[in-house]
């Protein structure tokens, strides 16, 4: 990049699809519009972050059952949280960095320690925006993993942000859900795939590799095994939706035997999938050697999401590169 | 102001008398979870106990042996170290047995130190972590609302807590929404964890702080029953599902009913020694007596 013309970062509104790969807008303003359909139960609140979790398409269909309470995330969890003791279903969204560094104990204790039905939607988890670090939400699993009965679910793309609103409204406890929002990658549909909360999914069977992925890391995953494909490389991957409670079983089944393992997340190397996956290991006595590929214990840097999907080795690139790499044939 | 609701001086006059019945018997009830456990809150309970008797047999709409009766009237102790003093007015209401009072934090009790929702039959919120009650009182009561059910919410939640953010972050959610079924009371106690609240935090000039944040604020002798009963009974009045919210703020006196407590230097957590508890109750007995008189 020459310094006459510098790369447009789009730092916020930064797509995380990658070429060629079909989108769906919004997905999960209009799973929750559409769910609000048939279930009177289900309210939206957000902290004037409704255009930017796609709260608004909410919003617009169902405006008496959306509360906005301004820019306060600790009222926007203890609202929530009295709405859910008088039956309602709420849906609550915010940015993942606030709902998790700034309403913290308003999660733990109005949300989480009565099991109300309650879902925290957290927008820009991980590295999904090039703001920096007050926006990026490189910990946001480390932080809420130790709340216990919390779910946490981290889906691949439009399909599982699709099927996911429904199953966290049926469930009766809290959950955190990492949105993507804007314009969502749709790629899980093209496999046999169905979302369950607490299971893990072998998306794509493979002889070579084992790709255990959550989140956007998913549909990275399952574009680095085509890729990987044309190297003659036969890669599987499996993708874990929900981060807690884990799907041990079916991890440790995969990962357990002469298949390279990575795990794919964006987020932090602490605390977070690799970690999850590494603790199951040891107490279940499942020794192999495990890569993670995740974003460093750092504040990251501010730029284009592009590049610092590169940097950090989070796109598709990066993940053919490390696969090749660990197999000796980078 | 008359209102066709302002009750006639006579069942004002019988009102004030029930509620203060019923204080001296909250009170009771706090010094026997407190002789119980040799410990607790027992100060802030004696202080508070007025505004929980009128609340309790006086304002809220309950059916005790139906906790979860979805059209219930809701109160919620953000301060849930006042668990005592809730627990006696749930004991007073009907809705836990005035003898499980004496299990008050014990191992495998009900009735925990701090008052959590998943423990106690009547408890509507886990309070303790302090400023999230009136966040939740909102939240209950725009679900009351949206789902049209007559219920009303009311929270007490103590001064210290107006140095909580949270608690205005609040404010604004409800008088922004206008949740006019909602009534917050304020143990104006003027004690807090590491002094007195002036000297921690000014939180001077409540009535016009809460004015300008859109709500109906009365300041008021938190221990006069007769004042409570009317501001109480105003307030009721006033309450509609679409309206303007309303806070009283009560000054209390720590240990209030027990003149040795009342007189001793004021403590976040006040140290009564075993023997004591016979006089205090002694004292409670005496002083609610010579007021009947």
């Amino acid at each position: 990049m020459s310094a006459s013309t510098p790369q447009r970062s789009a730092a916020m509104i930064a797509s995380i699809a990658d070429d060629g790969v079909p989108t769906t807008q919004a997905p999960f303003g209009h799973a929750l519009a559409e769910l609000a359909e048939r279930d009177e139960r289900v309210v939206g609140l957000t902290a004037d972050l409704g255009k930017y979790t796609d709260m608004h398409v909410f919003a617009a269909a169902h405006p008496s059952r959306f509360v906005q309470v301004g820019m306060a995330e600790q009222a926007l969890m203890t609202v929530a949280a009295g709405m859910a003791t008088t039956g309602l279903v709420p849906f609550a969204s915010t940015y993942s960095v606030f709902a998790t560094r700034r309403a913290y104990d308003f999660i733990a204790l109005d949300i989480a320690e009565p099991q109300l039905n309650v879902t925290i939607v957290g927008g820009l988890p991980g590295l999904t925006t090039g703001y920096g670090p007050s926006h990026q939400a490189t910990e946001d699993v480390a932080i809420l993993r130790g709340i216990p009965g919390l779910v946490i679910v981290d889906p691949a793309d439009a399909v599982d942000v699709e099927q996911a609103v429904p199953a966290l409204a049926a469930a009766p406890g809290p959950a955190y859900l990492r949105l993507l929002r804007g314009a969502v990658p749709r790629v899980l549909d093209r496999y046999d795939y169905r979302f369950e909360i607490g299971r893990a999914a072998v998306v794509r069977p493979g002889n070579d590799v084992v790709l255990v992925s959550s989140g956007l890391m998913t549909m990275r995953a399952l574009l680095a095994a085509e890729r990987l494909s044309e190297h003659h490389v036969d890669v599987s991957v499996v993708h874990c939706a929900t981060l807690k409670p884990f799907d041990e079983e079916t991890v440790l089944r995969e990962i357990d035997g002469p298949r390279l393992p990575l795990t794919l997340e964006n987020h932090s190397v602490v605390g977070g999938l690799f970690e999850t996956v590494a603790s199951a290991m040891v107490r279940r006595g499942v020794s192999v050697p495990l890569r993670p590929v995740a974003l460093p214990d750092e504040f990251l840097d501010a730029g284009a999401l592009p590049t610092l999907h590169d940097r950090y080795g989070l796109s598709t690139d990066a993940v053919v590169t490390r696969v090749l790499t660990e197999l000796g044939r980078g | 102001m008359l209102t066709s609701r302002t009750p006639t001086t006579r069942t004002r006059d019988t009102a004030v008398a029930a509620c203060r019945e019923a204080a001296h018997r909250i009170r009771m009830g706090v010094l026997v979870q407190g002789e119980a456990q040799g410990e607790g809150y027992v100060a802030q309970g004696l202080g508070a106990a007025d505004i929980l008797a009128v609340a309790y047999t006086h304002l809220l709409r309950l059916r005790p042996q139906d906790p979860d009766w979805p059209d219930r009237d809701r109160f919620l102790l953000s301060t849930g170290h006042y668990a005592l003093l809730l627990y006696s007015a749930l004991a007073e209401a009907g809705t836990i047995p005035v003898e499980e009072l004496r299990t008050y934090a014990a191992d495998g009790s009900r009735l925990p130190m701090s008052a959590m929702s998943t423990y106690t039959p009547g408890v509507e919120i886990s309070g303790g972590s302090l400023g999230h009650g009136l966040g939740l009182a909102v939240g209950t009561a725009l679900g009351q609302r949206l789902q049209a059910r007559p219920s009303r919410t009311v929270v007490l939640f103590s001064d210290g807590e107006l140095d909580e953010g949270s608690t205005w972050e609040a404010a604004m959610a409800a008088s922004s929404h206008r949740t006019g079924d909602l009534l917050a009371f304020v143990d104006m106690n003027g004690m807090q964890a590491d002094g007195p609240t002036r000297e921690v935090l000014d939180v001077d000039d409540q009535v016009a702080r809460w004015e300008s944040f859109g709500w109906r604020a009365t300041r008021v002798d938190g221990n006069d029953v007769g004042a409570l009963v009317d501001v109480v009974g105003l307030a009721a009045s006033r309450m509609t599902p679409v309206g303007v919210p309303q806070i009283v703020l009560c000054d209390t006196r720590l240990g209030a009913g027990v003149p040795m407590l009342e007189s001793r230097e004021k403590l976040h957590f006040m140290k009564i020694a075993e023997d004591e508890w016979p006089r205090c109750m002694r004292q409670l007995t005496e002083q609610h007596e010579g007021g009947r008189r």
